[in-house]
């Protein structure tokens, strides 16, 4: 594959036919990912696409370019080395609800707050669908599932504020149907230097019908979600007329003429150093607030370990293994003297 | 401590014994790098609590450190002491019972107050009453030595009082007629900008030369002549964990391929992680989040191309066995270094065992097959880690080796060898596309291609679900399954035919062979010169590659009536020996935190040859 060539979608899919169910979210994320890999200038052989287990997972499969599926919830370890030993290698962690932050929950922590130049993509269905429909850590309370038939009982977690908290550089979040967002965010995000996280809600028609659809659903969501713009007043609602106002550190709805935000109005900074606003958008839910997407944070941050050290020479090789405080010469006679 | 003029011994065994932040690990340190660079063979053994400051004055604070120096055969860190240096009434206490009788005791007696005694269990003290009889006792006001050494210098009591281990050394060294000049050297380096503390400690060490010069308590000082034999070269004092950080270092400059470190701290591996964050011109090093993430990284810098390793003691191990699965699954190589301490679970971090075995080589999931690799001594650990990355980069497959805490910990005198001295290591590193596939292989080895992500026209994908044969697909095929398990057998057992033939130590016609793995190396071969010594024949082999065995071990094995099996577990090498060749070969095991004693072998030796003391 040379450089020169222009590179399309079809460069980047493989052979093999994806075998997720009908009306999973993993297709159109998978069709928006591959069409932005061709836009970033990054040649086919320099993307790694590494995952963990669970449905998403086995995205690396039907990318064509170097892929890694590795074990349930270490995709960010594997990651890791793959980009200190290379850095000028794009990497991309595929990963889920269970397998980023139930059984993988402390890699994906270090991994935000790392920085390394990696990419991740948390497909969000709040349901375990390889296993066949258990509760996940993001699973809502009361949903019904085989592992909570009484509904569920725990808290779920929230990704993008984990993922702040732990100091994400990049943050967004995406409805695996809002195509334009999709591929806007996955630009964006392969564009960032550092680490980048992207929290897809995807719907799996299986186990977890309509998650999501009581805040994305085509009748719904422009009352209850929020589009995020950088540098424009947070507002929503059919006529852009609805906005979110501080009253303190709370989040309030207030009616705005449509279209004309008052200065009270809470304005969006994605490369505010301080992390705090974005943290209070993420903490935002249905049904007591209406849901922030788009790209909550973008700040620049020294890149873990981005520099590539000088070759060593075979002197610098000698001067190491006589190093180290304790040496002596032997010669040819059996004399014994310093080095 | 055989002798060839009443004051020349051939070997000698010094134990230091005091609170832990006695400075007890410096001294002996310093005493050991001595005698290595006035052309002793040396052999240490570093011996402390798990705390980092137990209660002070207790018997579980007491730290100490080993060193056995001599003319030839320093095998081991040795059995009983020659000369114990005690700098506490503890420390007294810990270690008495392992003094020769008539060894030489030395106390200091600053220490033996009412106060101390109380704390380490003595209702009366030692010093008036018949306990010590069996001993030279040398008694030394080691305090006050220290405010003579301190004389003029603006320093408090404590500071002052703080330098009692350089009055011991200085007396030990002064025993053995052992020269001062490298540690003066070493306090000119460690305190050249702080003079009042260079003066100090300088002075105490004369000081303590000086007291035991006239004191009378020897009237003349011993002496241990050097090695008869000292290979030219250059020489360096080393522990084991820093030889296999040096060991990684030489193959992958050997290989031509950057190295990648992903680790995370544990007792008492961390200083191979230590040292490598150290190198970063030679070395990417991860500190990980945990033990996963250690291995899991290095497997993706693997993927990526890079001599990978992660180093780690047992309960890392067990933590890491996920992933190691995925190792050879994927057919990556991969350096897992295992400093093995007394298990299970936390168990004794900072005590030696050799419990891992079983657990290196089956401990995973499914058929699993690893190579394992034990070093022998501590400047062995350079040599098996090189050995490993060689057998990992040739033939695709993660390598465990096996080394221990009292390696780790260890040190010996190492002759640093020239890069060209090294091992070829050989990759299959492939670019061009014209018919690859990631699972083709080489009909010798079995290896797999290594197609590193960066080259155009290899883009493939591997994972953690079984693989089709040559394509590297996905693959739920039972026919191919069983395949690739055999595959992955055979590829480990044909290492077999690289391993060079196992040596046999020893009398050539003795009915008894002593069978050892890992760091006991040194104390069967002591062992075994001790019987012969004594007359009673007996022969000594010593397995490096644990897994694939030797091809030779079998008819080796059969050559004798009988086999001894001496290892620091309850009998895991024992049990494989027993169970693949139908050999009724005997154990002998000791599970106590420490090396073997040579005593303890030769004693059952003789039980099975019906040899009466």
């Amino acid at each position: 594959m040379s450089e020169e060539k222009t590179l399309t979608r079809r460069d980047f899919v493989s052979t093999v036919e994806p075998r997720w169910c009908a009306g999973c979210g993993c297709h159109s994320t998978f069709t928006r990912l591959t069409s932005t890999f061709p836009m970033l200038g990054v040649p086919r052989e320099n993307f790694v696409v590494v995952s963990g287990i669970g449905c998403s997972s086995r995205f690396p499969y039907y990318v064509n370019t170097y892929g890694f599926h590795g074990i349930h919830g270490r995709a960010p370890a594997v990651a890791t080395g793959i980009k200190l030993n290379n850095p000028a290698l794009s990497v991309w962690v595929m990963t889920g609800d269970g397998d980023g932050l139930a059984i993988g929950g402390n890699h994906f922590i270090h991994l935000m707050r790392r920085n390394a130049d990696i990419k991740v993509i948390l497909f969000n269905n709040a349901i375990y669908g390889l296993t066949k429909g258990q509760a996940s850590p993001t699973t809502q309370v009361g949903t019904k599932t085989k592992t909570t038939p009484y509904g569920s009982e725990e808290i779920p977690v929230k990704p993008l504020a984990l993922a702040l908290a732990a100091g994400a550089t990049f943050a967004a979040r995406v409805n695996d149907t809002d195509t334009d967002l999709l591929s806007e965010v996955f630009l964006a995000a392969g564009k960032h230097k550092g680490v980048a996280f992207v929290e897809v809600l995807v719907n799996c028609a299986i186990y977890n019908d309509k998650a999501f659809a009581a805040i994305t659903a085509r009748e719904t969501k422009t009352e209850r979600t929020i589009r995020l713009k950088h540098g424009q007043p947070v507002v929503f609602g059919a006529n852009n007329d609805k906005a979110i106002k501080l009253k303190g550190i709370k989040p309030e709805v207030v009616s705005i003429e449509p279209g004309k935000a008052a200065s009270d109005i809470l304005v969006h900074d994605i490369h505010n150093p301080d992390s705090t606003p974005a943290f209070l958008l993420s903490q935002m839910e249905y049904p007591d607030n209406p849901v922030p997407f788009g790209i909550f944070r973008q700040v620049s941050r020294p890149v873990f370990k981005d520099k590539t050290e000088p070759r060593p020479t075979d002197q610098d090789f000698k001067h190491l293994l006589e190093s180290g405080g304790f040496t002596w010469k032997v010669d040819s006679n059996g004399n014994i003297g310093s080095v | 401590m055989s002798t060839k003029r009443t004051n020349e011994l051939s070997r000698v065994v010094v134990r230091f014994a005091g609170d832990s932040g006695d400075g007890i690990q410096l001294i002996g340190d310093q005493f050991a790098m001595t005698s290595a660079m006035m052309g002793n063979q040396i052999s240490t053994l570093p011996d402390y609590p798990s705390e980092i400051r137990a209660p002070a004055g207790t018997i579980a604070g007491v730290s100490g450190f080993q060193v056995c120096f001599g003319t030839r055969s320093v095998y081991t860190p040795g059995d009983e002491y020659d000369l114990l240096v005690a700098i506490n009434p503890a420390g007294l206490k810990v270690n008495l019972s392992n003094l020769k009788k008539n060894g030489i005791l030395l106390l200091n007696t600053d220490s033996f107050t009412e106060r101390s005694l109380q704390k380490a269990g003595y209702s009366s003290n030692p010093l008036d009453n018949s306990e010590l009889n069996d001993f030279r006792v040398f008694k030394v006001p080691m305090f006050k030595l220290c405010e003579k050494a301190a004389t003029g210098l603006p320093l408090s009591t404590k500071q002052v009082e703080r330098c009692k281990n350089f009055v011991a050394l200085g007396i030990t060294n002064w025993i053995y007629g052992r020269s001062l000049e490298p540690t003066l050297k070493w306090l000119q380096k460690k305190f050249g900008a702080k003079p009042d503390f260079l003066k100090v400690n300088t002075e105490a060490l004369k000081t303590g030369f000086s007291y035991a010069a006239e004191s009378g308590f020897l009237k003349e000082s011993y002496t241990v002549p050097r090695a008869e034999e000292n290979v030219p070269g250059t020489y360096r004092y080393i522990t084991g964990n820093v030889a296999t950080a040096m060991g990684l270092i030489a193959a992958s400059r050997r290989a031509g391929r950057p190295l990648f470190l992903g680790s995370y701290p544990i007792t008492p591996a961390t200083e191979i992680l230590h040292e490598l964050s150290n190198q970063k011109k030679f070395a990417t090093v991860l500190q990980a989040e945990d033990e996963i993430a250690g291995i899991g990284s290095a497997i993706g810098a693997s993927f990526g191309g890079a001599l990978a390793a992660t180093s780690t003691s047992g309960p890392g191990l067990s933590l890491k066995s996920e992933f190691l699965g995925l190792a050879v699954i994927l057919e990556l190589p991969l350096v897992v270094v295992n400093v093995q301490r007394g298990g299970p679970s936390t168990g004794l971090p900072t005590k030696t065992e050799q419990a891992d075995l079983l657990q290196a080589v089956w401990g995973r999931h499914g058929e699993s097959p690893v190579v394992v690799i034990a070093a022998t001594s501590p400047r062995d650990c350079f040599d098996a880690t090189v050995e490993a990355s060689r057998i990992a980069l040739k033939y695709m497959v993660p390598v465990v080796v096996l080394t221990e805490g009292a390696l780790g910990q260890g040190a010996e005198a190492w002759r640093i060898p020239a890069l060209e001295e090294l091992p070829e290591m050989k990759t299959w590193v492939r670019t061009n596309p014209t018919g690859f596939l990631p699972y083709l292989r080489d009909e010798a080895t079995l290896a797999r291609p290594w197609a590193l992500p960066g080259t155009p026209g290899l883009e493939h994908r591997i994972g953690s679900l079984e693989k089709e044969d040559g394509t590297g697909a996905t693959s739920h095929d039972p026919l191919n399954h069983e395949k690739m398990v055999k595959i992955r057998a055979e590829k480990v057992a044909r290492i077999a035919s690289e391993i060079p033939p196992l040596e046999t130590y020893g009398d050539k016609n003795a009915r008894l062979l002593v069978l050892g793995w890992g760091g006991t190396q040194g104390v069967i071969k002591l062992a075994v010169e001790n019987l012969l010594e004594e007359g009673v024949p007996a022969a000594c082999a010593h397995l490096r590659h644990l897994n694939p065995l030797p091809r030779d071990i079998e008819p080796l094995l059969k050559k004798y009536d009988k086999v001894l099996i001496p290892e620091n577990n309850m009998g895991q090498l024992w049990r494989r020996i027993r169970a693949e060749f139908l050999i009724n070969a005997e154990r002998l095991n000791i599970v106590r935190g420490r090396p073997f004693r040579a005593k303890e072998i030769e004693e059952k030796a003789k039980e099975m040859l019906g040899v009466r003391k």
